[in-house]
This record gives structure tokens, sequence and C-alpha cells, in this order.
């Protein structure tokens, strides 16, 4: 067995799974947040005329919740849905919540890895598509709706069918300048956007291995947007220290048997890769950095899970430093520890330097919440991961998807450039 | 059950635009339905009747988690999305919320059909019929569990 199977199969109790089986897994952890959560207290709202009892949780101390998506609130209803939220972690009795404005807080996904509320080996589902995140830390992570959520916190379970995986190896590093973004962008633009549907993705090779743990992170993070159950990478030593640094060390890793099956193995050499962007209106548009260089840009943005981990914004110091962007460049660290993080290392200052705003942890624009949502026409380079239309405001606004190093050195020429390519 | 047809010629129909973000903060069914589909075609509101059908291309429902799209959709009177392949989440939200059915159907029967058309689908024969058109299609069989879980009226009242 892979490692997504071996995961499912000691989760589901059984001595082995095959793809395509439908099995029952008892889930590990369960996260909601401002979107999700009130979707599922929407559902228990239902269950409860139904008679069906909603009393208590499965295990509040295995559910956490963040906000997220709405906060800063920008206006009535979203305040509201996080009076909602407190009442509910509070009634059910869930103490992991992290708060806008107290302590520690951030975008989901990113509180998942920073604060190590996911484990090796471990089932973990929640209220959001890019749960896929986590499964860099060698759990078996996947997004599901608000009537599954609703199922699993009352019921600890949930269906699943075991799914095929695909393999991307990844041989040799990959060259200066070029970023774990640009390498998913190019798979996606290879299989596209259903081309993992209903299957897992797996990393591996020496150029995944060579990777720092947030990188990883964003190669887990955009399987999402190939349509796959989940992305997953097996764990190594960064992410035993990535952990331990997080207090973390009493769990089980699992990894696949060295005669594990895939459904295709994708081989790419690490020095082929090039700096990429994802044109609208599709992550699978995509195309090398080099070819669009004439787009004229309005905004870069530099948040998400996806792209405002502390590795992400150190690229952009990188680049920023010393230099003035020429285009509005608004910048969200993914969590307050990033935060505090880039703030230590000097690179808050480097930011505000080049001209650059610096915004409070939020999902905000790359979903077209709020917190600089497009107006129409205007151009966009953006380190998050979706880019149909409409996604980041107006529907005739665009968005070409790229990392942080591209987001960056485009933002410093005002068009889509590629880092090689800054004087 | 009998309706129309609303029908989208493309692929890769995205909750943002059946749903978009702006709105992930309403939680109000009805609310929602009126701001359903309006990133791709803003006069869905005013054109969908109780019991219409959507037939798409590939991918439908790819994207985001929200279970807002499947809601928005259903609760403007859209009974089954009719598409090439769906998108896995808005699958089994669909399914496991008990939703619009999702139902798979081939090339020849997605070319065929048009907008306007009259179907009836019948779940139990896996037989689409176009009476528009005077035509029969069949539609993918559910998988097992995806059929027992529509039979028993969603997740909730499924038993394993």
């Amino acid at each position: 067995m892979n490692i997504t199977e071996k995961i499912l199969a000691r989760a589901s109790k059984n001595e082995s799974v095959e793809p395509d089986e439908v099995v029952f897994v008892n889930v590990d952890k369960a996260m909601l947040h401002d979107v999700s959560g009130p979707g599922v207290i929407k559902v228990f709202e239902k269950l409860q005329k139904q008679g069906i009892s909603v009393d208590k949780l499965w295990d509040p101390s295995k559910v956490w919740v963040a906000e997220d998506h709405f906060v800063p609130s920008a206006e009535k209803v979203s305040a509201e849905n996080i009076v909602k939220l407190s009442n509910f972690t509070k009634n059910y009795g869930i103490e992991k919540h992290f708060k806008y404005g107290l302590g520690q807080y951030g975008i989901c996904h990113t509180l998942s890895h920073e604060e190590a509320l996911v484990l090796p080996g471990e089932v973990y589902v929640a209220g959001d598509s890019h749960t896929n995140t986590t499964g860099a830390l060698g759990a078996f992570a996947c997004g599901l709706g608000h009537t599954d959520m609703a199922y699993v916190l009352l019921n600890g379970k949930i269906w699943f069918k075991v799914p095929e995986t695909l393999y991307f190896k990844l041989n040799g590093k990959l060259p200066e300048h070029v970023m774990a973004k640009d390498f998913i962008l190019r798979i996606i633009g290879d299989i596209g956007t259903d081309g993992a549907a209903y299957k897992a993705m797996q990393f591996g090779g020496t150029g995944v291995y060579e990777m720092s743990v947030d990188e990883r992170l964003t190669l887990t993070n955009m399987t999402t947007e190939a349509g796959a159950k989940n992305g997953i990478i097996e764990p190594d030593q960064k992410i035993t220290d990535h952990l331990a640094e997080r207090g973390a060390t009493n769990y089980t890793a699992l990894k696949g048997d060295s005669n594990a099956q895939f459904a295709k193995i994708f081989e790419y050499d690490g020095s082929e890769m090039e700096p990429t962007v994802a044109k609208p209106f599709s992550p699978q548009n995509v195309s090398v950095v080099r070819e669009t260089s004439s787009i004229e840009l309005d905004k870069a943005y530099i948040g998400s899970c996806t792209g405002a981990k502390f590795e992400d914004l150190k690229a952009v110091a990188k680049i920023l430093k010393g230099r003035k962007v020429k285009i509005r460049t608004e910048i969200l660290p993914a969590a307050i520890s990033i935060y505090k993080k880039a703030l230590e290392n000097g690179f808050i200052k480097i930011f505000l330097d080049a001209g650059a705003m610096v915004g409070p942890p939020t999902c905000g624009a790359c979903c077209g919440a709020h917190m600089g949502v497009l107006a129409k026409d205007e151009i966009c380079i953006s380190t998050t991961n979706r880019n149909f239309p409409g996604r980041m405001g107006h529907v005739e606004s665009q968005t070409y998807l790229a990392s942080p190093l591209v987001a960056a050195a485009s933002a410093v020429t005002g068009k889509i450039t590629d880092p090689r390519d800054l004087n | 059950m009998k309706g129309n047809v609303i029908k989208y010629e493309q692929d890769n129909i995205d909750t943002d635009v059946i749903l978009p973000g702006t709105y992930l903060k309403i939680h109000d069914y009805a609310e929602l339905a009126t701001h359903a589909m309006e990133g791709l075609d803003p006069d869905f509101h005013s054109k969908v009747k109780e019991g219409d059908f959507i037939v798409a291309g590939r991918n439908f429902g790819c994207g985001s988690s929200r279970e807002h799209a499947p809601i928005a959709l259903t609760h403007s009177g859209i009974k089954a999305v009719l598409a090439l392949s769906f998108a896995r989440i808005f699958y089994r939200n669909a399914v496991d919320g008990a939703f619009l059915l999702p139902i798979e159907i081939d090339e020849d029967a997605y070319k065929d059909i048009s907008n306007g058309d009259e179907l009836e689908i019948n779940v139990a024969t896996n037989e689409i019929n176009n009476h528009t058109k005077n035509k029969k299609y069949q539609m993918k069989p559910f998988s097992e569990i995806i059929g027992k879980i529509i039979a028993a009226g969603g997740l909730f009242k499924f038993k394993p």
C-alpha cells in the first residue's frame, strides 16, 4: 500500500484497502472556519428539526476553529457570523478557537502546520477545499462540505472512496528563482484542473525532499486545483523537526510499502523547471513567465495559505530589499506567528520601505471576500491558488497566479516579470 | 422527475461563478438562491423555474468546498445537474446534503440536449427521456454508496 492507503486502512480498522473501495474512517482531527462553521450550525438547526440529536460533539478536543475568511469584519453579517462561531465553540466545549485579535490566529491551513494541529499518519478533514495543504505533513487531509462536517462532528467518522494515487517525482533540485509554485503550476498545466479528480496526488523525489516544509505545503495546497481528494508527501526528518519545534513528538508516522502501487507516475527534471504563471481564468492555463512579460499590472497580492507562509515572505523580501514597488502591492502574512517572524527578520521594514502595504492575516481578497478585491478590468498578479472569473472580485477582473518571487519581481516593474530578468 | 433544461455548453463551471465568494457569509438558503450562477449568468435567477435541470460539460462544480453552491442551485428550483463529470466536493455535497441530483451523462447526450428541452429522468432505470426531441439517453448509474445515500435521503438518514 502507498501512504494514503495505509492511513485509510488504519483509520478504517482494515488490514488493507484498495482503490475504489468505500470505507468509513475514524477522523483524528476536524476544523471549521467562519464560513463552514456557520454552515454547519445551519445543518445542526435542520437536524434538530428532524429530531436528530445535536447535543454534543463526538470529541471537542479533536476539533479546532479558525477565523480567517471574513476577518476583520467589514460589515454586520460577517461580524454576526463571528459571534455565532464563538457561541458554538463555547456551547460545545471546543477550546482551540483561534480568534482574530486574540494572540495567534491566521488562515486555517497555515495554523494547521504553524501550530502542529495535525500530525503525520492522521485523518484530518475540514470545511474548506484547501484542507489538502496539510497533507505535506504526512497526513490524509481532505476538504468536505457542511453536511459532511456536521456528520463528522457528531459521529467522528465519514465515508471515503479510497483514491487511486498519482505520483509526481521531482528529480533534482529546483534552480534558483524557481519555487514550488512554479512546479505545481506546471503539473496542473500538464494534467488539467480535473487531471487528479477523485485521486490522491503524492509528491516525492530528491527535488521535493530538498524543499522546505513551507514549499512542500504549496505543492499539496494546489492539489485542490487539479481536483485531487488529497495531496500527500511522506514525512522525513524536516517534518519531524518542524513538529518537534512546535512541541509535537507523540505520533506514529506512516510511509508507503516498498511495493506501493500508483495509478501513474509522472517524472520531472528539476533543472528544467522555470518561473511559471497561470493566466486568467484557470489554474491550468499556464505559461512560462518570459512569454507573458508584456502584461501590464494594476496590483500585486501576496497573501493566502498558498503564498504568505514564512518562506514565501522571505522570497518576497529578497526581491524587494533596496527596491521600490511600481504598482499597489498588498502583503498579508498568513498567520500572526509568521507576521512576528517576518518582523523579527526585518522583512516588514523591507516591505514598507519598498512602498508596499502590510495587512493582517486573512483569506481576504484571495476569495473575493474583502480587503482588496479587484475592480472591473483590473489585472492582478497573485500568490494565491485560484483565478476563476470573479475569484478575487469583479467577474471581469483578471488574476495571474504566480510564485512569491515572480509576484515580487512583477511588483517592482509593474509588468509580469521573471525574477531572473530583474536588474 | 420532469423539467426543462438550462444548458451551459462549457467545462469547469466553478463554485466561484455558481456562488461568488462575497456571498459566503450568507447562510439563508432563500437569499443564497438569488445569487445562484451570478458569476456566469446574471439572468439565471429570473429565468430558472422550479424543477429545471442544468446541463453542462466536464468538471462541474470545481473549486471550493462551499455547500452554498448546491444549496443556491437547489433553492433556485434546480432538481438535477446533468454533466459530463463533476468535481468531487460539489458531488458529495449534493448527495450527502440531499440537495440536487448530480447525474453523469455521456458526450452524445450532452451534445444532443438543447437549452429548453423537456427531460424526464428516471433514476430507477437510469433513463433520461427527451420529450422535446423524442429521444432516450442512459445516465451513468450511481455507484453503490451514492445510490444508497440518495435513496435514504442524505447522509444523516443513511444507515451504513
